[in-house]
């Protein structure tokens, strides 16, 4: 299967700290891929490398074949990759049915954007909230309708930034179980999670960052086999 | 209900030259004038969250054009229309060139504001020194602090006595282009555009990841804004037949922040209902003298910053409806004692 997103050689330096230093990614179209690595690893400043919101200082991004290295972040956006923020983006002061009416109007219109407003506050549970101010709901609600706004774009590629931080048990399986029927409807969905339990329940590929580079890549099997991954991130399994 | 209110409000404003005496209708007209100024700010500031202190460079920009333009090509045929439609050609170029560096080149928050205010003083300054008979541009004089005068009105050729849109007319007409812009602007407000400017004013990040050109969107509405703002500065210009630079300096572009913050910026209803009573207020004032206005208005800035930060009207409107919500919801007497029973 052909590659939708391939990073060669990334870099990024912040004065005299390499904050990632020459990552060579490739993700599949329809893969469910984990990143994990301890703090400081350059999992987020690798997302917003690839959603254009800091320039490379060396390397190129391709997205779905095309080199997207000098564009504009909208313009990636609009190429189809969508990301939820790991802290959550919304617009707080505003309804939880405008929030995601503003996310869906880019590429739904009259019915269609009803119908799919509908479908995405079911899919969040959140129906019976769609007036509530997005400020008014709980950290995982909120959590949920970032990803509801995300996905309302109808991307190719997802980027999840710590999608479970602050939620509860409960909270977290059932945002696993949304990630993978998401990533079942053909979602390629790159996740960067540093709850283990959450990585097991989704993951199907992990690479591991350390340092600004790829540290080991492969099934979780393999990546809580690999004694110097558990050494210098997971800790006894 | 509202909608009811409105054509009733317009409908009454319309007749009224026929119940009040010339003296009320150029008042009244004095009143409108400020509106599309007040309407523009109220669209960049309230709904895209982008505080411009200068809008009256704007403002003193096409009313100045229109004083060149209306003088050069005198009031026959339909030159001063033209002159009009120039008078708002430049504002708009003035800003796509200042918003395209502003938005382009990153500039954000509070700097907006320094960058706009630094504007309009440089350009009060600058006319200001035009009292000599050198700063002449054909036959219109600019003459610094006295002021450009003479300019002639909206005409259009009719028959042997050609249209002047002077007193009731020129009220008439400023009643009709305001409540235009309103209905506008409400449309825009409203769209799928207007949900953008929301988004972006609330957290641009977001706007910009859900695939919105930010920088675009801030320029569109900035120049919307200005023009709004020259539309202003022409229709003064038109009612007093005079302009002078201190339409730009300092105490004239802080009114228009006034206005807009003490009705409420993120309501176009609450922004023209304010600008109307306060520039009123500040005429029945400034009848004891100008500074005496100027300390009410800055009273009143304080007190919506303090205690209504949403906006007077705007603060007043939701208590009233929040208590016209409770009594509905409370169960009356009689129902009351047949659900205890």
């Amino acid at each position: 299967m052909a590659a939708i997103l391939q990073t060669r050689g990334l870099k990024k330096y912040f004065g005299g700290l390499y904050a990632i230093n020459g990552v060579d990614l490739a993700v599949e179209e329809g893969e469910l891929r984990c990143l994990i690595g301890p703090n400081g690893a350059g999992k987020s400043t690798l997302f917003k490398l690839i959603l254009g919101s800091y320039d490379p200082s060396e390397g190129e991004i391709f997205f779905r074949g095309e080199n997207i290295t000098g564009i504009r972040p909208h313009l990636r956006i609009q190429r189809g990759m969508s990301i939820k923020f790991q802290v959550p983006g919304i617009f707080l002061d505003l309804p939880v049915e405008q929030n995601l009416r503003i996310a869906l109007q880019r590429a739904y219109r009259g019915a269609a954007l009803e119908e799919e407003l509908s479908r995405l506050l079911d899919l969040i549970d959140l129906e019976g909230q769609r007036d509530e101010l997005a400020a008014n709901l709980s950290h995982g609600q909120q959590q949920w309708l970032e990803i509801a706004m995300a996905v309302a774009l109808r991307p190719a590629m997802l980027l999840l930034d710590e999608p479970t931080a602050g939620m509860s048990p409960e909270e977290t399986f059932k945002t696993g179980e949304l990630v993978k029927r998401l990533n079942a409807s053909g979602m390629t969905i790159i996740v960067i999670e540093h709850d283990m339990a959450f990585v097991r329940q989704i993951a199907k590929r992990v690479t591991v960052l350390h340092f600004g580079k790829v540290f080991d890549e492969g099934t979780l099997d393999k990546i809580v086999g690999n004694e110097d991954v558990v050494r210098i991130y997971l800790g006894k399994v | 209900m509202f909608w009811s209110a409105f054509g009733t409000i317009v409908l009454a404003a319309a007749v009224l030259p026929m119940f009040v005496n010339d003296f009320a209708i150029t008042n009244l007209t004095y009143f409108l004038v400020w509106v599309f100024m007040a309407l523009g700010l109220s669209l960049i500031w309230g709904y895209a969250g982008i505080l411009s202190f200068g809008q009256t460079a704007f403002f003193g920009l096409a009313g100045y054009t229109y004083g060149v333009v209306s003088i050069n090509l005198g009031e026959g045929g339909l030159w001063t229309w033209f002159a009009l439609v120039v008078s708002l050609v430049m504002p708009l170029v003035l800003a796509v060139i200042v918003g395209y560096f502003m938005f382009y080149g990153g500039v954000r928050d509070v700097f907006v504001g320094i960058v706009t205010l630094s504007i309009t003083l440089v350009f009060e300054t600058f006319m200001a020194q035009t009292a000599g008979p050198e700063w002449t541009i054909g036959s219109a004089r600019l003459n610094g602090f006295n002021g450009m005068s003479n300019m002639p009105p909206l005409t259009i050729p009719w028959g042997e006595t050609p249209l002047v849109f002077d007193g009731t007319s020129f009220f008439w007409l400023v009643l009709a282009m305001g409540v235009l812009v309103y209905l506008g602007l409400r449309i825009l407000v409203n769209s799928r555009f207007g949900n953008v400017l929301v988004a972006i004013r609330e957290n641009p990040d977001r706007a910009e990841m859900l695939g919105y050109n930010v920088r675009m969107y801030q320029l569109l509405v900035f120049v919307i804004g200005s023009v709004l703002a020259g539309m202003s500065g022409v229709l003064y210009t038109l009612w007093g037949s005079y302009i002078t630079p201190s339409s730009m300096g300092l105490t004239a572009a802080a009114l228009p922040i006034i206005w807009v913050a003490a009705g409420g910026r993120k309501d176009l209803t609450a922004t023209l209902l304010a600008t109307v009573l306060l520039t009123w207020l500040s005429q029945q004032l400034a009848v004891k003298g100008n500074q005496y206005a100027l300390i009410w208005m800055g009273a009143i800035l304080l007190v919506v910053v303090l205690f209504a930060p949403e906006g007077l009207f705007v603060t007043v409107w939701k208590k009233l409806r929040g208590r016209m919500r409770a009594r509905q919801a409370e169960p009356s007497p009689k129902t009351a004692s047949s659900t205890s029973a």
